[in-house]
């Protein structure tokens, strides 16, 4: 960007020059300008140069003394109205971190406008006192509170317990990605010689019951890494659309076998029991509901955690 | 010889004791009893002392504790001193008895939303709903059928009020007006009443004791006032305003004045031919949402009693009813309980002071109702920490709490002989309570979601209850 400032883009030394070579400029920089600001007066109120003044501010002083160069506006406008595009060539073109950093610091923009615009939408729109009748009628004395936190009286342990029986589920993940067992478990080589290969450890995500004792480690067979154990899980109920971290009683259901269901392995689509308590779920008898079933919708070993959707 | 031996000794067997009723004015002198008298005795003793035509049931009270057995084995257990007066207070009982509901009797569908008001008029023959799809209903107790379907409001019914002659049926709705219906044809008598720019609250009558036949009542609103209305002029008569928030409750007591209670933390107390205000009691420190008075249950029902007699002429019934308020009241100022969200209630006595006479704490979440029994000697509070705690009526000590419900109370009421209490409650289950023993007496599940509203008829044959689940259920013995 060339710089206005110094019409002649002469380097500039010091301060001591400085004056002198303004006031020429001044002088022959003011042809535009109305002669208000040059009268002769207004130099002596200048302040008087100090070495170490920084050199940023001649805009400034300049602008105080003179006002703005006639065609300032324009041009502010012009490079404005061309920034967009030159971003847009920016996004285009940047590559690798780069293009990622760009692309991230520009999603954070966009969501911080979207959300202004719609607050200020919000704000100015009128809307009409809603007078028709709703659902989910209150009695007076609940109007006032605050209700997010009502959970629905769920009807369907009977059902739950039916299909149970049955060994049935409907459940939110029909089908799921079989799992090999070279990819479920990783051989250990055991023996002085490192010869035997009878053991196995586990690299998915396990849930390990807090009553859970080991065999002497030279005869356990399957090595669950207590780094890949869960024992909460964040189980989102489906009709109150919030979610929860609860603790795991135990794993229902593996689908790849019965051999992962007791080896407590959560793989996705696996189910798993667990602890609603704090939900404050009650059966039609009024008795707490503790336990629900939930299926996992992730893939623990690779996320870090245990997402899940409760079965309702 | 002998003979002056066994009157030593029976005078040793003696104690000093002096006779008190609830609010602490003795009976009789006090008197040296023998040791082997018990509540019975105790009772005879009462009937002749107080020269009651027919004998009455008593309960006998010793420092707060029900006294079971004979007085020797109550001095031993609790080693009191024989050598001061013990004080026994009485407490009269109703000579009724009412049987505990301990089954469904009908499961009435038909509203087509939550039901969220129910209420039995007060001579117990007649049961109506309002719910949240509009429409209050009106049952036939006898086969337990749905009788009216009284369409006309806009929006949620959340209160209905029976005149206590049981000639009117008011409610109030969501959209803030006020229905009046006739309660043998089901239909409205007249336009709706508007006034209330928000939601109703609360619906009270003038007691009949004051006025027969029943015309005025008085609403409580969000909006923040509380307006007597006249049923035959058909509008507001007074607009009472002041409260700075919504009015949670609303009461019209025996003495005529009005209690309400409001979200801006304060009772005020206004006067019923003017509006004007008389007093204001402060204290709580959050909403104020239940009022209850110790003369409601007789101001509810007027002229009914457990006879189930019916009287003819509107005189005759106000004679009654001033009667009855009287013999409950006795010569103690009428009493108010106030529950809040700050977790505590207040026992105030209105007409006596605009400072509270105790402060009943305890809950440890916000009480949502509380309730005299129909003797005025317990209160009863459902809050919303699961429990329901009873307390003594006139001095709002602590007596018990009943605890087994999972789930928030919401609504409470009591058995017309102050022997039970019901509670129903978010964990979708009624539950009965005897006050004798403290203990659960019955537990109701059958409502497939929250209860909403309980009500005990007066005549105590049965319960009916509404919530969620958009049924009506009644409940027999």
């Amino acid at each position: 960007m060339r710089d206005y400032r110094h019409g002649r883009g002469k380097p500039r030394t010091g301060w001591e020059k400085n004056s002198q070579i303004q006031r020429r400029s001044l002088t022959c920089f003011n042809l535009g300008f109305t002669s208000t600001l040059f009268r002769p007066h207004q130099y002596r109120r200048l302040p008087p140069p100090v070495a170490a003044m920084p050199q940023g501010d001649y805009i400034e002083r300049h602008r105080k003394l003179h006002g703005y160069r006639h065609d300032h506006f324009e041009r502010k406008r012009k490079k404005e109205a061309r920034e967009v595009h030159k971003r847009s060539a920016m996004a285009q073109k940047a590559l690798g971190i780069k293009g990622k950093l760009f692309a991230k610091k520009r999603y954070a923009e966009k969501a911080l406008m979207k959300k202004t615009l719609a607050m200020h939408e919000e704000s100015s729109s009128r809307r009409k006192v809603d007078d028709d009748v709703h659902e989910g009628a209150v009695p007076a004395y609940l109007l006032d509170r605050d209700t997010t936190t009502r959970a629905k009286v769920l009807s369907n342990t009977i059902k739950q317990k039916r299909k149970e029986k049955a060994g049935k589920w409907e459940v939110p993940l029909p089908k799921v990605r079989p799992v090999a067992e070279d990819e479920m478990f990783k051989v250990i080589r055991t023996g002085k010689r490192k010869t035997k290969q009878w053991k196995r450890m586990v690299t998915k995500a396990t849930f390990v019951g807090p009553s859970f004792t080991r065999k002497p480690p030279k005869y356990e067979r399957f090595i669950r890494p207590s780094g890949l154990r869960f024992n909460k899980a964040h189980v989102t109920h489906p009709e109150l659309k919030c979610t929860f971290n609860l603790e795991i009683i135990g794993v229902k259901k593996n689908p790849n076998g019965s051999m992962y269901t007791s080896l407590g392995v959560l793989t996705k689509g696996t189910i798993i029991e667990v602890n609603v308590s704090e939900l404050g779920l009650v059966t039609p008898a009024g008795k707490v509901v503790w336990g629900k079933y939930a299926q996992v919708t992730n893939n623990p070993e690779n996320d870090g955690c245990v997402n899940g959707v409760l079965l309702v | 010889m002998e003979v002056e031996v066994e009157a030593q000794q029976r005078d040793v067997n003696n104690v000093m004791c002096q006779l008190v009723d609830p609010e602490g004015t003795t009976l009789g002198p006090p008197m040296y009893l023998p040791q082997d008298v018990g509540p019975q005795q105790l009772q005879q003793m009462v009937n002749k002392l107080l020269s009651n035509e027919d004998k009455l049931p008593y309960t006998f009270y010793i420092s707060d504790q029900e006294l079971v057995v004979p007085l020797e084995s109550y001095l031993q257990k609790n080693k009191v001193s024989v050598e001061k007066v013990l004080s026994i207070v009485y407490q009269p009982q109703a000579i009724f008895r009412i049987r505990p509901v301990n089954r469904c009797s009908a499961t009435i569908a038909g509203h087509s939303e939550a039901v969220l008001s129910v209420a039995f008029s007060p001579d117990g023959k007649q049961l109506a709903s309002g719910s949240g799809d509009t429409t209050v209903r009106l049952w036939d107790l006898s086969t337990q059928t749905p009788m009216f379907t009284c369409k006309g409001h806009k929006n949620w019914v959340l209160s209905i009020a029976w005149s206590p002659d049981g000639k009117h049926l008011v409610s109030g709705s969501k959209a803030g007006e006020i229905q009046c219906w006739d309660p043998l044809t089901g239909q409205p008598s007249g336009n709706p009443l508007v006034g209330h720019k928000k939601w109703i609250t609360g619906i009270s009558w003038e007691p009949v004791h004051l006025s027969s036949p029943c015309r005025r009542f008085v609403s409580s609103s969000k909006d923040g006032d509380a307006r007597i209305w006249d049923v035959t002029l058909r509008r507001c008569v007074i607009c009472l305003s002041g409260h700075t928030l919504a009015v949670t409750c609303v009461k019209w007591g025996g003495d005529g004045v009005i209690y309400t209670g409001s979200q801006d933390c304060t009772i005020k107390v206004w006067e019923t031919s003017q509006g004007k205000l008389i007093r204001e009691l402060k204290g709580h420190g959050h909403w104020v949402n239940s009022l209850a008075l110790s003369t409601e249950y007789v101001l509810r029902t007027g002229a009914f009693d457990h006879t189930g007699k019916q009287y003819s002429s509107a005189e005759e019934m106000k004679q009654v009813a001033l009667e009855r308020y009287k013999k409950m009241k006795g010569n103690a100022p009428e009493r108010l309980v106030s529950g809040s969200d700050d977790f505590t209630m207040f026992l105030w006595e209105p007409s006596v002071s605009k400072h509270p006479k105790t402060r009943m704490t305890g809950h440890q979440q916000l009480v949502n109702h509380v309730y005299f029994s129909p003797d005025g000697q317990w209160v009863a509070s459902a809050s919303f920490d699961k429990s329901v705690k009873l307390w003594n009526g006139i001095t709002g000590k602590f007596v018990a709490a009943f605890r087994g419900h999972v789930g928030p109370v919401y609504q409470i009421s009591w058995s017309a002989d102050s022997r039970l209490l019901l509670s129903g409650s978010k964990d979708s289950t009624l539950k009965i309570w005897d006050i004798r023993t403290k203990k659960l007496k019955q537990d109701l599940p059958g409502h497939a979601d929250e209860v909403f509203a309980v009500d005990w008829s007066p005549d105590g044959e049965k319960v009916a209850s509404g919530g969620k689940d958009k049924v009506l259920k009644l409940w027999m013995g």
